[in-house]
């Protein structure tokens, strides 16, 4: 196989609509799990509608397979709708907090200046140590690791991401559609069908 | 405050009852049509089982002899009635036995609902005595599951679990309802059914663009091939689905989940798909320029090597799942619904054809079939008795009329291939899943689920000795099931493997059996055994015209392979005569 053959292996952001129901996230996680992928990063929060849960999913795959995970998903009951992204079709940020000895920064590094350099700012700062805080990217949030290694990284945490997708006008619309007994067909449709129509031009 | 009660619209004041967790549960049960019950009880359900004490001219409990008979009990019932199978079993054993029964009712589309008891509440993750966290062990293995730990939710939630089951692809719901809300007592509003669920949409709309590009398709075609599965049953969309075969004139072949759907002397049904299926179809397959799946998924037993199947055909795929759209083979067009809905949209803009030339092509290749696997199988002139043999023979007697229920082995091939269905839900096989052990259990839920039918449960010595204890259920139950052992002293299909595959290693296949018909006489059922040719018309009579149930071992050849075969890892068109 060449490399061109490789099928091509991205970071998808998938985003799941669901209702709140203890067991669901196992329910999900194991679509993924019995296929032996690895989750990336997972985020279950509140979304814009009250009741209503948000899932974002981190993997990396090709769009192939994270096509079908999604409609695995999506075919469970308590799922109302699923869709994934690229990173260039989403907003994200993923939070970092670092603990570094108060000492060693006070002493050997210009605080200020890190925090500048780095988007970041000082959560708490003790005597005995200090928490910053950051936002952004990956490479954002890592680079500040590399930064306040040389001074003594005591402790380092990395939340999940969470992704507002860029295109899209929200669910408040849509869970109308979906409390109806008999919805359009906009609700009920499958979204990944409706970019097939290059299919049919073959 | 008191005029403001007076107020009250009488129409708001709902009548309420006190009654127990347990009652409102078997409430729920017969408000839903159910008649029949399988079920084994133990101390985490006893509160579910003294409420029913009192249910019995309502509801029929049949005692089974191990849960897992229970539940392929159901779903023989489920398959052979198209109602909801119901399952009852106790906390942590009992609900760990369940397990085999519902991956293969998840696997197979079969719709069930299991109740299980779980310890109280209040001793939920304290490892108490027969306490198992069954919703997380069950969860790959349902469409969907629940613990229920307070009675007020139980109505809501039964009828969530009846019309989840039943409803869109059909599958597996379990219900876990732990002991203080079976008897706690509540005010009870009576069962409401459920017809919405928010976040579940089990009926897709039918896109009117999708059937025009599919009718184009077919039009079009010079060598159509239709390829068919259980969908088409589980749609009930039999006759429909017919009236599509006829008009459009194109050659059917089934998947043996699909069997049965048109009757096997149709003049269009070319036989059965995959890896034990018939040559034409297999090698057709790869010929056909449209291949039109309906309600059937591209198993790996049905395709063979993927990237060898169909690729030259243009694909139209129906299916309520749109899950299964691309999931293993590519479409063309996808007709995402529910095929009762789809076939006849589907149907009205289809051209009446008559594919004579392309049809008798499959005849070609089944007289090769007929000749070099066939007429051995079926018309041995001397020699032990095969399998093909004892199925031809039934077929004679039975006229296609019986409901035929297997285990997993070459006798399912074997029967899948040869036996005659007139009527449809009258093949009943463990097919996704493969349980050996499936048949006994499932043939006695099939036979209260279609009592004036004939079940004939073909099962081979493995898996008869997986599931024989569900003989006390026969016996304590009168049920009148017909079983016929093909004995052949070898765990059959992985002999044949190791003989094709492994160099005749055949590691642990050599498997002993007791004195069937002892065993069956232990449980007051009679039967014979018998090896010669002679005796096999007379013996297949005796049993089916036995009042009651009725054991036959038929001692069969032991080293007889099946034939055609595609064997793992090749394309359909590869598939081998002998």
């Amino acid at each position: 196989m060449t490399a061109q053959d490789q099928p091509f292996k991205q970071e998808f952001n998938i985003t799941v609509y669901t209702e709140n129901q203890i067991g669901l996230l196992n329910r999900i996680a194991i679509i993924f799990t019995r296929r032996k992928i690895n989750i990336d990063s997972l985020n279950t929060s509140p979304s814009e509608i009250e009741s209503i849960h948000r899932f974002n999913i981190v993997i990396t795959e090709t769009e192939d397979v994270v096509r079908k995970l999604s409609r695995q998903i999506e075919k469970q009951v308590e799922v109302l709708k699923v869709y994934y992204n690229t990173n260039d079709e989403v907003i994200w940020q993923e939070l970092a907090l670092y603990k570094v000895p108060t000492d060693v920064i006070a002493e050997k590094a210009s605080v200020e200046r890190l925090l500048r350099e780095n988007g970041a700012r000082a959560v708490v700062i003790r005597k005995d140590y200090t928490v910053f805080e950051t936002t952004g990217h990956r490479e954002e949030t890592d680079a500040l690791i590399k930064v306040l290694q040389p001074y003594g990284l005591i402790e380092f945490v990395r939340s999940a991401r969470v992704a507002i997708i860029k295109h899209s006008d929200g669910f408040n619309r849509k869970i109308r559609e979906f409390e109806r007994i008999d919805p359009g067909q906009e609700v009920i449709e499958n979204e990944f069908l409706n970019s097939r129509e290059k299919v049919f031009t073959m | 405050m008191e005029t403001l009660q007076q107020e009250l619209p009488a129409a708001e004041k709902k009548e309420t009852r006190k009654v127990s967790g347990s009652v409102a549960l078997l409430d729920a049960l017969i408000a839903e049509g159910v008649d029949t019950i399988f079920g084994y009880p133990g101390g985490a359900i006893m509160p579910i089982y003294d409420a029913l004490y009192d249910y019995s001219e309502q509801l029929t409990h049949i005692l089974v002899r191990h849960e897992q008979g229970g539940i392929h009990a159901g779903q023989g019932y489920a398959r052979s009635s198209g109602k909801v199978g119901v399952v009852f079993a106790t906390s942590g054993p009992g609900a760990t036995n369940l397990v085999t029964g519902l991956a293969d009712a998840q696997i197979d589309s079969t719709p069930l609902v299991c109740i299980t008891g779980q310890v109280f509440a209040h001793l939920l993750g304290t490892d108490a005595f027969q306490e198992t966290d069954v919703i997380n062990i069950t969860t790959p293995v349902t469409k969907w599951n629940y613990q229920v730990t307070d009675a007020t939710e139980i109505p809501e939630v039964l009828a969530k679990a009846f019309y989840i089951a039943k409803s869109g692809r059909p599958g597996p719901v379990l219900i876990d309802i732990t002991k203080n809300a079976q008897l706690q007592q509540f005010d009870y509003e009576g069962y409401i059914p459920c017809s919405h669920i928010r976040s579940y949409r089990p009926k897709p709309i039918v896109r009117k663009e999708y059937i025009e590009q599919a009718a184009a398709l077919i039009n079009n075609a010079k060598k159509p091939f239709i390829i068919w599965g259980q969908g088409v049953l589980l749609g009930r969309a039999e006759s429909e689905f017919k009236a599509l075969v006829e008009k459009s004139g194109i050659p059917a072949a089934w998947t043996i989940m699909g069997a049965g759907a048109i009757p096997t002397d149709h003049p269009q049904n070319v036989g059965m798909l995959g890896m034990h299926g018939n040559y034409g179809p297999n090698v057709m397959t790869n010929e056909c320029d449209v291949l039109i799946a309906i309600g059937m998924r591209f198993d790996d037993r049905v395709t063979g090597r993927l990237d060898k199947y169909a690729k030259q055909a243009q694909v139209v795929h129906l299916d309520i799942d749109p899950a299964e759209i691309d999931k293993n083979v590519k479409t063309t067009v996808p007709v995402w619904g529910d095929c009762k809905e789809t076939l006849p949209l589907l149907t009205r803009l289809l051209e009446p054809k008559q594919h004579t030339g392309w049809l008798a092509r499959f005849r070609e290749f089944d007289e090769q079939e007929q000749e070099i696997v066939i007429n051995q199988e079926l018309h041995p002139q001397s020699g032990e008795l095969t399998m093909g043999e004892v199925i031809y023979q039934l077929n004679e007697l039975t006229k296609g009329e019986a409901i035929i229920v297997t285990d997993v082995g070459q006798h399912q091939m074997v029967a899948c291939r040869y036996a005659k269905f007139n009527n449809t839900r009258s093949n009943i096989t463990s097919g996704g899943l493969g349980t050996m052990g499936f048949a006994l259990p499932a043939a006695i839920g099939a036979k209260f689920g279609a009592r004036d039918k004939t079940v004939v449960a073909i099962i081979g010595d493995g898996g008869f000795q997986m599931t024989l204890q569900e003989l006390g259920t026969i016996m304590q139950s009168g049920i009148d099931v017909k079983i016929m052992i093909l004995n052949n002293r070898f765990l059959g299909m992985v002999r044949q493997w190791q003989q094709l595959f492994h160099e005749k290693r055949y590691s642990f296949v050599n498997i002993t059996s007791p004195d069937f018909v002892q065993v069956a006489k232990g449980y007051y059922i009679d039967g014979k055994s018998i090896s010669d040719r002679a005796d096999l018309a007379g013996a297949l009579q005796e049993m089916l015209s036995h009042k009651g149930s009725f054991l036959l071992e038929v001692m069969v050849a032991k080293e007889n392979n099946v034939f055609p075969m595609v064997p793992q890892g090749c394309s359909v068109s590869e598939i081998r005569l002998k």
